[in-house]
């Protein structure tokens, strides 16, 4: 709702006032005009092409974007670009072109001097240490506003984003487990766990218990052995390993067990984790009562899957399914990646969880068609994409490719369907 | 000692606060969100709201469509009214 002029007003707590001018407001906002006068907002004006979130994908989007010419802004909340590939120190598969051998953390060095290329000079302005909070409706047709936030040097700054396109390569959340003692010091996410460990050399705990056997999972759990830590088990409540064979074999190797068919009931500990009961499950997905077992451990790492992060993309009111295999309820776009709303794209987990490879491929294709569709170098913009789009299907080919190529064909279905 | 399963560890809300709530007739997303809070807090409902989801089909044995998600709006972070309203003069960047 909007309230003397200012949007996104939650009428249900606003106190009711004589004159007080309430009018509907159907998702989109408009920039309150009448409100900024007095307030430092600094405006980011005429920018071709907002990429929101400088992972794998942002980052390759804004290379592609920009060499066809578009002038870029890559936002990022963090303080470096890198996105996830920071944290990983494990090497890449796959084939050459899509970096195979090498590690995550390279691939972030690379690409972070791409950015800083004296070519792109004019082109790639990167943000960060700065939030995109809110879609705003703008006065000009074929332009985008956009709130940001800007936290540098613990200040608070406001910008004003104009863009003619936007990329949407803003990653995933980690998803939580429920069970008693699930907010003790100790109980960690596997993204908290490879931050600590890999980005900030410092040790989560000395004994694990890692919940999940998926990818993420499996090498964060050798990660941990790599960095001294034991390992007491992975459970995990499919009934297969989710993750890559030689990633569970190279913990095997070290004498890791991998239980199946098994999850976390509780944790105990006075104001730390002390310890964990583990429980077999049942073909429902029940415990078995009497199959507890009790763990020690000072560390629990969640490594339970990923949800795509959709919130901006629901502000612009792009259309969105419900599509399990994707992570969940995501951002419905086609073979470009754009979404149902014009010059509006998605590239990377946000559009689906899958890994960094086809992310960064997926941002390529992204920048390029962004760029295009703006005008710039279109037939070269065509040939890339066209050679992106063979990547992307011979990355996804192997068995490995099965659950994302079985997802991005129901997106594709769904986008077809679409009335 | 027993501890709590936290569902929202924003406002602190327990699986048993939500399952009491269920069982007082408060049996949608946004009547919960209203009752308890949960998604109200600085994450804005990243953690909690698939948590509730899935006490609430559990608890009622229906299906909990998307479409009654809460909806989006901005700001998605936390940011202070000084920030959004702050006099200043002179600072003003513009891109061309």
């Amino acid at each position: 709702m909007e309230v003397n002029g200012i949007p996104n007003v939650r009428t249900c707590i606003a106190p009711l006032l004589e004159g007080v001018a309430v009018r509907m407001q159907d998702r989109l906002a408009s920039w309150p005009q009448n409100n900024t006068d007095n307030a430092f907002v600094s405006t980011v004006q005429d920018i071709d092409i907002l990429i929101v979130g400088a992972g794998p994908a942002g980052m390759e989007a804004a290379l592609q974007a920009a060499t066809f010419g578009a002038s870029v802004l890559l936002v990022d909340e963090n303080q470096r670009v890198g996105g996830q590939l920071i944290k990983q120190t494990h090497k890449f598969f796959g084939s050459k072109e899509e970096k195979a051998g090498t590690r995550g953390i390279s691939i972030a060095k690379d690409l972070e001097d791409q950015l800083c290329d004296d070519r792109f000079k004019d082109k790639i302005d990167v943000l960060l240490d700065a939030t995109v909070f809110g879609f705003y409706e703008d006065d000009t047709e074929d332009r985008y506003t956009f709130g940001v936030i800007s936290r540098k040097e613990y200040k608070s700054r406001l910008i004003k984003v104009v863009c003619r396109s936007v990329i949407f390569t803003v990653g995933a959340m980690e998803n939580m487990l429920l069970f008693p003692g699930n907010d003790l010091p100790g109980v960690y996410g596997a993204g908290a766990v490879q931050t600590l460990m890999n980005v900030y050399g410092v040790k989560p705990g000395e004994r694990v218990l890692m919940v999940g056997a998926g990818n993420v999972g499996l090498i964060v759990g050798y990660q941990l052995l790599q960095a001294g830590i034991k390992v007491d088990r992975v459970v995990e409540a499919a009934p297969t390993i989710g993750g890559y064979h030689v990633h569970a074999a190279k913990l095997r190797r070290c004498s890791v067990p991998i239980y199946t068919r098994h999850s976390i009931k509780e944790v105990f500990g006075a104001d730390c984790v002390k310890g964990a009961v583990v429980v077999e499950l049942d073909d429902h997905w029940n415990p078995i009562q009497g199959s507890e077992e009790i763990v020690t451990c000072d560390t629990v790492c969640l490594a339970v899957g990923l949800t795509p992060s959709t919130r901006l993309l629901e502000q612009i009111g792009v259309d969105m399914a419900l599509v399990p295999e994707a992570g969940g309820y995501i951002a419905l776009h086609d073979e470009r990646m754009q979404t149902s709303v014009p010059r509006v794209y998605v590239a990377g987990d946000s559009s689906g969880i899958e890994e960094a490879s086809t992310a960064m491929i997926e941002g390529k294709i992204a920048g390029a068609m962004a760029a295009k569709q703006l005008g710039y170098q279109q037939e070269k913009a065509q040939t890339a994409y066209e050679g992106f789009l063979k990547e992307l299907k011979r990355l996804r080919a192997g068995p490995f490719g099965a659950k994302p190529r079985d997802a991005k064909q129901r997106i594709q279905r769904l986008w077809r369907k679409r009335p | 000692m027993k501890h709590h399963a936290i569902v929202c560890r924003c406002e602190d809300i327990t699986e048993q606060d939500v399952i009491d709530a269920i069982h007082q007739g408060y049996t949608d997303l946004e009547e919960l969100r209203r009752k308890l809070r949960i998604g109200m807090g600085p994450c804005q409902g990243r953690v909690c709201i698939s948590l509730v989801k899935k006490i609430l089909e559990k608890e009622t044995g229906k299906k909990v469509s998307v479409e009654s998600y809460p909806t989006s709006r901005p700001p998605v972070i936390p940011i202070s009214l000084g920030a959004l309203a702050k006099k200043t003069r002179g600072e003003n960047e513009t891109k061309s």
